[in-house]
C-alpha cells in the first residue's frame, strides 16, 4: 500500500499573467489528515489548490513562485517530471467530469490505461478496489459497460473519486467536491473522505462550514483585503480551534457569518 | 377574476381558456385551399403555385380571425408563428425532395449490368450501351487518396490551432485555412494543373506532362483541407476544459490526452464535417477535367495516365448530342449521391460506436 506524504507549502505565490492570485502561502500539511480550505470567493482556494498538483500552470500564462514540498521533495524542481507529480497528487473537481466517450469501467481505470497499464487483471481488480473505496461498486457493478455519463450527479462524482484514487495517488486534492451535489450524495462523499485519510493525505477545499467542521481534522481560513488582492493565508489550525476559539478577529467574523 | 373573465380569453373563475378544437386548424387549411383552388385554378387565373401561394395566405389570414375571436390574440399569434415555422421547415425540404425525385425518376432507366461493370471504351455517345464503371473507379481511388491525404492533415491542423497553437503561427495559419476555403475548384485544379502536372511531373516522366488520378486527387486535398480544420477546429473547442484537466489530473500527458480524450470526444462532430468535405470532393468536375483528363477506359493506376470521375462522366454524358447520353449521366449522378450518402451513413454508424451507446 502507497504511502501518504506531507504537503509542505513554502511561500507559495500564484499568478494569472500579471495578477497575483496568492500570496506567500506557507502551510504544512501533515500525512493521513483531512484538511479544509475556506474562505470567501475568490481568495485563491483553488489557485492554492491547483498549485499542489501543478494544474495551476494549465491556465495560459498562470505561473508559480515558491516552493511545494512532497515528503522533502520540491515539485517545482525543473527536473521534475510534471505526469509524475500529477499522478501521485490526484485530484477531483467541483463539477463532476467523467469521460463521456468511456463506459464506467474505463473512467474508473482510465488514469491506469493511459499510462501504460494493460493487464488486464491488474485493470479489473483496480476498478472493483476504486470503486468499492468510493462507495459505488453496490450501485454500478453490474452496469460497468454502460457510459458514466448515465449516472446521477453524486454517483458521477463518486465515479470521478474512485478514478483518481485508482492511480494509488499519496494526496487527495478536492475542490468543492459536494457544491453541485444534493445532500444525501454530499453525505456519502463526506463519509468517504473520513474513510479516505486512512490512506491519503486529504485536501479539500469548501464553501459550507459544517463541511469543513465535519469532516476535516485541520482547517485554513484564507482571505483577501479588498477585489483585486492576492489572496493570503489568514489562519491555520486544527478544525476544533478554528471553529470554537479562533486566533484572529477575520476568522472569526467569518466563521460567524459576519463576513464573506 | 371578474376582469379577466370579461375579456373572454379567461373562462370565468378558471385558468383554462378556450380553445379551438383540434380538428378546426386542419379543416381550415383544406377550406383555404379549396377556395383557392377554385378561385384560381377554376377560372384559370393561375397555375398550381400560386393556388398553393394564396391558399397559404388564406391559411394564415383565417387561423388569425378564428383563433383570434375564440383564443385570444397570444394564442392566434402563436398559431401563426407555428405555421411560418412549419411552412419554411416544408420550404427547405423542397428543393431537396424534388433532386431527390428527380434522380429517382429519370436515374433508374440504366441501372443495369453493363452500366456497373463496363466503360465507355469503344462507345461512342451515340451508342446506346456503354457503363460508368471506369468513372466510379476513379471517383473512388481519388476521393480516397485526397481524404488519406486531407483528413490527417487537417486534423493535425486543427490539433495544433486549438491545443498547442499560441500567437502569431496560429493567426496566420487560421488566416490562410480561411482563405483556402474561399479557393474556386477550378482554382485548385489550376493550382495542381501549373505546379505539379506540368512542372513536377514532367522530370520523372521523359519531360511529358503527368495527367493522373493522383493529380486530381491531390486538387481536391486542398479543396477538402480548409472544410476539415475549421469543423475540427470547431468541434475541438467544445470539448469542455473539464475533461483536459481531468485527464492531466490523472498523470497523463497531452498528447494521450489529445489522442484518448478529446479526439474522441469530438469524433462525431468531426466525422460530420469530414463527410461534408469528402462529399464536396466527390462532386467536383473541374480539378479532374484539368489534371486527370477524362478517358472512356477503365485505368486502374491512380498514378499513371489519365482517369474518370463520376462527375466528368455526367459533365461529358449531359452535354453529348445523343438520346442515350442523358440516360448515362442521369444514372451517374444517381451512383454518385448514393456512394456519397452510404459513405455518410458508415461514418455515422462508425463514430457512434465509438462512442458508446446508452
Ligand atoms: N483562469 C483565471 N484567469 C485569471 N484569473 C483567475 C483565473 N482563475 C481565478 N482567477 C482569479 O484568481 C483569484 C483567486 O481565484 P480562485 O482561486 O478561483 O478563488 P476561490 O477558489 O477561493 O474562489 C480570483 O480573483 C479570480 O478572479
Ligand atoms: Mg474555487
Amino acid at each position: 500500500m502507497n504511502m501518504a506524504k506531507r504537503v509542505e507549502a513554502v511561500d507559495v505565490t500564484a499568478y494569472y499573467g500579471s495578477f497575483k492570485a496568492i500570496d506567500s502561502i506557507t502551510m504544512t500539511i501533515e500525512p493521513k489528515s483531512v484538511t479544509a480550505l475556506i474562505g470567501p470567493s475568490g481568495c485563491g482556494k483553488s489557485t492554492f489548490l491547483r498549485s499542489i498538483n501543478r494544474m495551476h500552470e494549465v491556465t495560459p500564462g498562470a505561473k508559480v513562485q515558491g516552493k511545494l514540498m512532497i515528503d522533502a521533495e520540491d515539485i517545482y524542481d525543473p527536473r521534475v517530471d510534471v505526469t509524475a507529480v500529477r499522478r501521485a497528487i490526484g485530484m477531483v473537481f467541483q463539477r463532476p467530469n467523467p469521460f463521456p466517450t468511456m463506459s464506467i469501467y474505463d473512467n474508473v481505470v482510465a488514469g491506469l490505461r493511459l499510462n501504460g497499464v494493460r493487464k488486464k487483471s491488474t485493470l479489473d481488480d483496480a476498478a472493483e478496489s476504486s470503486l468499492r473505496a468510493a462507495h459505488l461498486w453496490g450501485e454500478v457493478s453490474d452496469r460497468l459497460k454502460r457510459p458514466g455519463g448515465g449516472l446521477s450527479g453524486g454517483q458521477q462524482q463518486r465515479l470521478c473519486i474512485a478514478r483518481a484514487i485508482a492511480v494509488e495517488p499519496q494526496v487527495l486534492l478536492m475542490d468543492e467536491p459536494c457544491s453541485a451535489l444534493d445532500p444525501i450524495s454530499t453525505l456519502a462523499i463526506e463519509d468517504l473522505i473520513g474513510e479516505l485519510k486512512d490512506r491519503y493525505t486529504v485536501v479539500i477545499v469548501t464553501h459550507n462550514m459544517q463541511q469543513a467542521a465535519r469532516v476535516s481534522d485541520r482547517t485554513a481560513f484564507f482571505s483577501i483585503e479588498s477585489t483585486g488582492d492576492p489572496g493570503r493565508l489568514v489562519e491555520f489550525d486544527d478544525t476544533t480551534k478554528i471553529f470554537q476559539n479562533p486566533g484572529e478577529k477575520k476568522t472569526e467574523d467569518y466563521i460567524t457569518g459576519r463576513f464573506g | 377574476m371578474t376582469t379577466l373573465s370579461q375579456n373572454g380569453s379567461l373562462l370565468a373563475g378558471s385558468l383554462r381558456r378556450r380553445r379551438l378544437p383540434k380538428a378546426l386548424p386542419p379543416l381550415l387549411g383544406v377550406a383555404a385551399l379549396g377556395v383557392s383552388a377554385a378561385g384560381i385554378l377554376g377560372t384559370g387565373a393561375g397555375g398550381w403555385v400560386l393556388t398553393v401561394v394564396v391558399a397559404a395566405v388564406l391559411f394564415v389570414l383565417a387561423t388569425l380571425i378564428v383563433s383570434g375571436a375564440v383564443e385570444g390574440g397570444r394564442r392566434a399569434r402563436d398559431r401563426v408563428a407555428t405555421i411560418a415555422v412549419y411552412g419554411a421547415f416544408i420550404l427547405a425540404l423542397i428543393p431537396l425532395g424534388s433532386v431527390v425525385a428527380t434522380l429517382l425518376a429519370k436515374g433508374t432507366g440504366r441501372i443495369d449490368a453493363e452500366f456497373f461493370y463496363h466503360s465507355m471504351n469503344n462507345i461512342t455517345a451515340l451508342d446506346s450501351g456503354g457503363g460508368a464503371y471506369h468513372a466510379i473507379i476513379g471517383t473512388l481511388q481519388q476521393v480516397g487518396i485526397a481524404a488519406v491525404l486531407a483528413i490527417p492533415l487537417g486534423l493535425a491542423a486543427a490539433v495544433y490551432i486549438v491545443e498547442y497553437g499560441r500567437g502569431r503561427l496560429t493567426t496566420v495559419i487560421r488566416f490562410f485555412v480561411d482563405v483556402m476555403t474561399g479557393i474556386p475548384s477550378i482554382v485548385a485544379g489550376l493550382f495542381v494543373l501549373a505546379f505539379w502536372v506540368l512542372i513536377v511531373t514532367p522530370v520523372f516522366n521523359h519531360g511529358r506532362p503527368g495527367y493522373s488520378g493522383f493529380a486530381a486527387a491531390l486538387a481536391l486535398t486542398v479543396l477538402m483541407l480548409p472544410t476539415i480544420v475549421r469543423s475540427a477546429e470547431e468541434m475541438l473547442r467544445l470539448v469542455p476544459q473539464a475533461l483536459r484537466e481531468g485527464s492531466y489530473a490523472l498523470g497523463v500527458p497531452k498528447w494521450k490526452t489529445i489522442m484518448r480524450v478529446v479526439l474522441p470526444t469530438a469524433a462525431p462532430g468531426i466525422v460530420t464535417g469530414v463527410m461534408l468535405s469528402i462529399a464536396r470532393a466527390a462532386g467536383e468536375t473541374a480539378p479532374v477535367l484539368l489534371v486527370a483528363g477524362g478517358t472512356p477506359a477503365i485505368n486502374f493506376n491512380p498514378f499513371s495516365g489519365n482517369q474518370e470521375s463520376l462527375s466528368y462522366f455526367v459533365y461529358e454524358q449531359a452535354g453529348a448530342a445523343s438520346q442515350f447520353a442523358p440516360g448515362r449521366a442521369w444514372t451517374a449522378a444517381l451512383t454518385l449521391i448514393a456512394i456519397v450518402a452510404i459513405l455518410t451513413i458508415a461514418a455515422k454508424l462508425l463514430a457512434r460506436r465509438s462512442t458508446i451507446g446508452r
